[in-house]
């Protein structure tokens, strides 16, 4: 096949026009995997691809190589809003000191897990 | 084992030459490992890959069991020269740096091994039909890849639609190759052990069409090229895939790490 080979001895190297720009960039998106029937949906990392069925390709591929998974959940990172640490203090100290919203003063009858 | 009316040596030819062909595939989608444009591309093309050196040494393990003659899977992937080697010629072109022709020969080679790997696993060769079994699955995912990058790339912007479009069209006259016939393919094929490749092109055909009309791209009206692979004559490239594949095991023969 010398069209192919010829082109391919010649170039070489990729042409210029080939070469990635920022707007190339891929999207990022985050992964959720769930391991097994019954378990949810885990975040486990974040994959970049162009589109969201190739995030999920790029995810089967990276984070269930080792039968990691029976689902896979992908999101844009964009798309997710998230608690800012700034507003840690006002999210989530409050709850501290109300201990009377843990269940620890029942008597629980045998056989119920906690 | 094989029917009785099946000789090892057409079996072992017979089992060689798709062993070859995912011997060699495999190894040029290896060349990619850090040239893919992103890093989870490398991973998927990677992980194509080990799918087809898995099932390489499946196939060559039993062909060095039916030859009989002391080789292993490592003297039948390291030890052989060019004029040895049964692949398609499809498979050997050189793809790295062109993403198009790679996702082409990927394409084009797993929409006649998904519906060859399907048929195997009802061969009357209980080893075939069982790695055949357990390739399948592995191999429809490599056409599901190449087909929606074929899509991506085609049904993309002018520019990758045209290069796109220029990768099939180059490798067209290589994409018959698999459907070649000879004496050992018919007495395989009497004997129940491969398909009849005629019997495996409607649906290659059915395959290639749907992907390239959803990718907005134009089958080749051109014919095939006759093949030469499986008679052991190979393009210029394969040489030069050997000596750098087989260059460390020649460097420190029966070396195990």
């Amino acid at each position: 096949m010398t069209s192919a080979s010829g082109e391919s001895a010649a170039t070489g190297q990729p042409a210029a026009t080939d070469q990635p720009t920022a707007s190339d960039q891929w999207r990022l998106y985050e992964v959720f995997v769930r391991a097994r029937r019954g378990l949810s949906h885990h975040h486990v990392g974040s994959v970049h691809a162009p589109d969201a069925q190739m995030a999920l390709r790029n995810a089967r591929d990276l984070y269930t190589r080792r039968e990691e998974g029976v689902s896979i959940w992908v999101a844009a990172a964009a798309d997710i809003t998230a608690s800012s640490p700034q507003e840690k203090d006002s999210f989530f100290d409050p709850a501290g000191d109300k201990v009377y919203r843990h269940p620890t003063f029942y008597d629980l009858p045998d056989g119920v897990q906690m | 084992m094989a029917s009785p009316q099946v000789s090892s040596v057409d079996l072992f030819e017979g089992v060689l030459r798709m062993a070859d062909d995912a011997l060699i595939l495999s190894h040029r989608m290896t060349e990619w490992a850090s040239w893919a444009p992103q890093l989870e591309e490398d991973m998927a093309l990677a992980n194509i890959a080990l799918d087809l050196l898995g099932q390489a040494r499946l196939l060559l393990t039993y062909a060095a069991e039916l030859e009989g003659a002391g080789r292993d899977e490592d003297a039948l992937a390291f030890l052989r020269p060019e004029r040895e080697f049964r692949c398609v010629l499809l498979v050997e072109q050189p793809t790295v740096h062109h993403f198009d022709r790679l996702i082409a020969v990927l394409l084009t080679f797993s929409a006649w091994w998904v519906p060859m790997l399907q048929s195997l696993t009802r061969s009357s060769d209980v080893r075939l039909a069982e790695i055949a079994a357990k390739s399948v699955k592995e191999a429809r995912y490599h056409l599901e890849h190449a087909a929606a990058w074929t899509n991506r790339l085609g049904d993309g912007t002018a520019y990758s639609r045209a290069r796109m479009q220029q990768a099939v069209d180059e490798i067209w006259p290589l994409a018959g190759d698999v459907f070649e016939a000879d004496e050992i393919t018919e007495r395989l094929v009497c004997a129940g052990v491969l398909p009849d490749p005629e019997a495996i092109r409607p649906a290659w055909d059915a395959a290639i069409d749907q992907v390239l009309a959803e990718a907005t791209l134009v089958r080749p009206a051109r014919g095939f090229r006759p093949g030469t692979g499986r008679r052991g004559v190979h393009s210029e490239h394969l040489g030069y895939l050997l000596a750098e594949m087989q260059s460390v095991h020649r460097m420190h023969p029966g070396a195990q790490w």
